[in-house]
C-alpha cells in the first residue's frame, strides 16, 4: 500500500517535472500559448477587478441617501414647519431639514449662475422643500417612508435621491451578470487552446506513445504526463494573466487618483486580492488540465501500435 | 507458453496473412520462425503482442486465450512479454538508462530497483558504460541491444522478436543471436522470426518454417522436446 502510493506520487512528481522541462525546451512556442491563455484569462479576471471597484464605490453610500420631498406652491411657511413637525415622528426618519423657498432661490442664485435670469422672474418659482434622512436602520424602508411622505396633504413630489444610485446598482448587478458570460466563454476558449495544443504534442509524440503501449503502459500512465503539460499551460497563463492585470492596473492607478481628485474623493484602485490571485492560479490550472484531459480523451486512443 | 490452434488472420482489405497456423512453443524453449518475407511472420507476432486479433482459431500465451483479453487488460498482459523489434523503436529524447527503465518505471518498482535492473540489462548485452549516452550516439547493432535489454529487463515470461539482424551485417547478427542464447540459458522463452536461415543452421533449435501463411512442417531441433 505504502509503496503503491509511493511509486503513484513519484510518477505524478516525474510527469510534472518533465511537463515542465518540455515546456522549458520550447521556450518561444510555449511563450506564444501561454500569452494567449493569459489574455483569455486577464481579461475576466481583469473586469473583475473592476467591478469589484466600482461596486466599492457604489457600496460607499449605502443607506445614507437623504432624499427630497417638493411642498405645494401654496403651502405656506408655518403648514411646511407642521408637516416637518409630522415627518419627524415617522420612526424610520432621522432628521428633517427644511429649506424655505427663499433659502432655496438664495442658494441657486449663489451656485448656478443664472441670477440675472432669476432677476426676470416676477416670484420666486421655487417651492419649499424638505431635505428627508431616513434612520440608519431603514435603508430598506425608503419606499415605505416616501409613501408615506406622498400621503401628507400639501406634499407634491417627493423624489429619491437614491434613485440614482439603484441604476447604478442595477447596471453593476448588470455587469457581474456579463462579466460572467465573459468568464464562461473565454474559460472555454483557455480549455480549447490547451486542447488543441496537447493535441498537436500528441501528434507529434505518437511514435512514442506506440511504443509506450507496446511496452505495457497503461491509458493513465500515457495520459499523466499530458494532463501535467496541460495544468502547466494553465498555470502559466494564469500567472501572466496575473502581472497583466497588475501592469494595467499601475497604468490605471494615475489617472483615476486624478479623476478621484476632482469629485473630492481620495478613492484608489483595489488590485488583485490574495484570494482572487489564488482563485485565478487554481482556475487557470484547472482549465489547462479540462482541455488536455479532452485532448487525450480524443486522441490517445486512435493510436495504437500496427 | 506460446500455443497457436489453428489460427487465421485476414486483413480488412480480403488479404489473408494466415491461413490456418498450429504450433507451440514450450516454457524455456528458443524456436525461431522462419520463412520468406511476407510469410505472415510480423503477422503472427502481431497476434501473439495483441496488436492484432485472430478472425479465426485460438492464441494462448502464458494460459490466456489473447481473444478474450479485453482492451484495458491488454497493457498488464503486454507487460509480462519482451518485444524486440527490427528498427529498435527507441525513445530518442531520451538516454539509453531511461529506454531501458521505462517498462520498469511502468511497473511501479522503485528508483533504487529500477536502476538495478537496468544496469544488470545492460551489462548483459555489454552496454553498461553507456547507460548516459543518447541511443541515436549508438550504431546500429548497439542501438538493438539497448532494445534488447528493454525487452528483458522487466524479466518477462516471453520475449519475442521480428527481424532483430534485419539491419546488421552478419558478425553483429550472430552476436545478437548468441545474445538470445544466453538468455534462453537463464530460462527465458524466445520466439524470434528472421529469413536469416543461415545464421539460425548452426543454432540447433527448433524453427517452424511459415510458409505462405501456413506452418509447412515443424522440425524439431534435434535432442529438444
Amino acid at each position: 500500500m505504502m509503496r503503491a502510493l509511493r511509486h503513484y506520487s513519484s510518477l505524478h512528481a516525474q510527469s510534472l517535472s518533465s511537463a515542465a522541462a518540455r515546456l522549458a525546451a520550447q521556450p518561444f512556442a510555449t511563450l506564444l500559448t501561454v500569452l494567449v491563455i493569459s489574455i483569455a484569462l486577464a481579461l475576466p479576471a481583469g473586469l473583475r477587478v473592476l467591478v469589484g471597484n466600482a461596486s466599492a464605490v457604489a457600496g460607499s453610500w449605502d443607506g445614507a441617501a437623504d432624499f427630497s420631498a417638493y411642498l405645494a406652491a401654496e403651502v405656506t411657511v408655518e403648514r411646511a414647519r407642521e408637516i416637518v413637525a409630522d415627518v419627524e415622528r415617522h420612526p424610520d426618519v432621522e432628521a428633517v431639514r427644511l429649506v424655505t423657498r427663499d433659502e432655496a432661490l438664495a442658494d441657486f442664485r449663489a451656485r448656478s449662475g443664472f441670477g440675472e435670469a432669476l432677476d426676470a422672474l416676477d416670484e420666486n418659482p421655487l417651492p419649499h422643500t424638505l431635505v428627508v434622512r431616513p434612520a440608519s436602520g431603514a435603508a430598506g424602508n425608503v419606499e415605505g417612508i416616501a409613501a408615506a411622505l406622498r400621503a401628507i396633504d400639501g406634499v407634491d413630489l417627493v423624489q429619491l435621491d437614491t434613485e440614482w444610485v439603484e441604476r447604478l446598482r442595477a447596471l453593476l448587478a448588470l455587469s457581474v451578470r456579463i462579466v460572467d458570460v465573459v468568464t464562461a466563454v473565454l474559460g472555454l476558449g483557455v480549455v480549447l487552446v490547451v486542447g488543441n495544443t496537447i493535441r498537436l504534442e500528441i501528434l507529434n509524440r505518437a511514435a512514442e506513445i506506440e511504443v509506450i503501449k507496446l511496452v505495457g503502459g497503461t491509458d493513465a500512465f500515457i495520459r499523466r504526463p499530458f494532463l501535467y503539460l496541460g495544468l502547466c499551460y494553465g498555470f502559466a497563463g494564469a500567472v501572466g494573466a496575473a502581472l497583466l492585470i497588475v501592469a494595467v492596473l499601475a497604468l490605471l492607478a494615475k489617472p483615476t487618483a486624478a479623476v478621484a481628485g476632482l469629485y473630492g474623493s481620495d478613492f484608489t484602485l483595489e488590485g488583485l486580492s490574495a484570494a482572487d490571485a489564488a482563485i485565478l492560479f487554481a482556475g487557470g490550472a484547472l482549465l489547462g488540465w479540462a482541455g488536455a484531459a479532452l485532448a487525450t480523451a480524443r486522441h490517445l486512443r486512435a493510436i495504437e501500435p500496427r | 507458453m506460446i500455443r497457436f490452434e489453428n489460427v487465421a488472420k485476414r486483413y480488412p482489405g480480403g488479404r489473408e496473412a494466415l491461413r490456418g497456423v498450429s504450433f507451440h512453443v514450450e516454457r524455456g524453449e528458443m524456436a525461431f520462425l522462419t520463412g520468406p518475407s511476407g510469410a505472415g511472420k510480423s503477422t503472427l507476432l502481431k497476434l501473439i503482442t495483441l496488436i492484432e486479433k485472430p478472425t479465426r482459431g485460438t492464441v494462448i500465451v502464458n494460459g490466456q486465450n489473447t481473444s478474450r483479453i479485453a482492451r484495458r487488460a491488454i497493457p498488464r498482459f503486454r507487460q509480462r512479454i519482451g518485444i524486440v523489434f527490427q528498427d529498435h523503436k527507441l525513445l530518442y529524447d531520451r538516454s539509453v538508462f531511461d529506454n531501458v527503465a521505462l517498462p520498469l518505471v511502468i511497473l511501479g518498482l522503485g528508483p533504487r530497483e529500477i536502476a538495478r535492473r537496468v544496469r544488470a540489462a545492460l551489462d548483459q548485452v555489454g552496454l553498461l558504460g553507456r547507460e548516459r549516452h543518447a541511443p541515436i550516439t549508438l550504431s546500429t547493432g548497439e542501438q538493438q541491444r539497448v532494445g534488447i535489454a528493454r525487452a528483458v529487463a522487466s524479466r518477462p515470461d516471453v520475449v519475442v522478436a521480428d527481424e532483430p539482424t534485419g539491419n546488421l551485417d552478419p558478425e553483429l547478427s550472430l552476436e545478437i543471436m548468441r545474445l538470445f542464447e544466453r538468455f534462453n540459458d537463464v530460462g527465458v522463452t524466445l520466439l524470434i522470426a528472421t529469413h536469416a536461415l543461415e545464421l539460425i543452421e548452426p543454432l540447433d533449435r527448433r524453427r517452424p518454417p511459415l510458409v505462405d501463411g501456413m506452418i509447412e512442417s515443424d522440425t524439431p531441433a534435434s535432442g529438444q522436446a
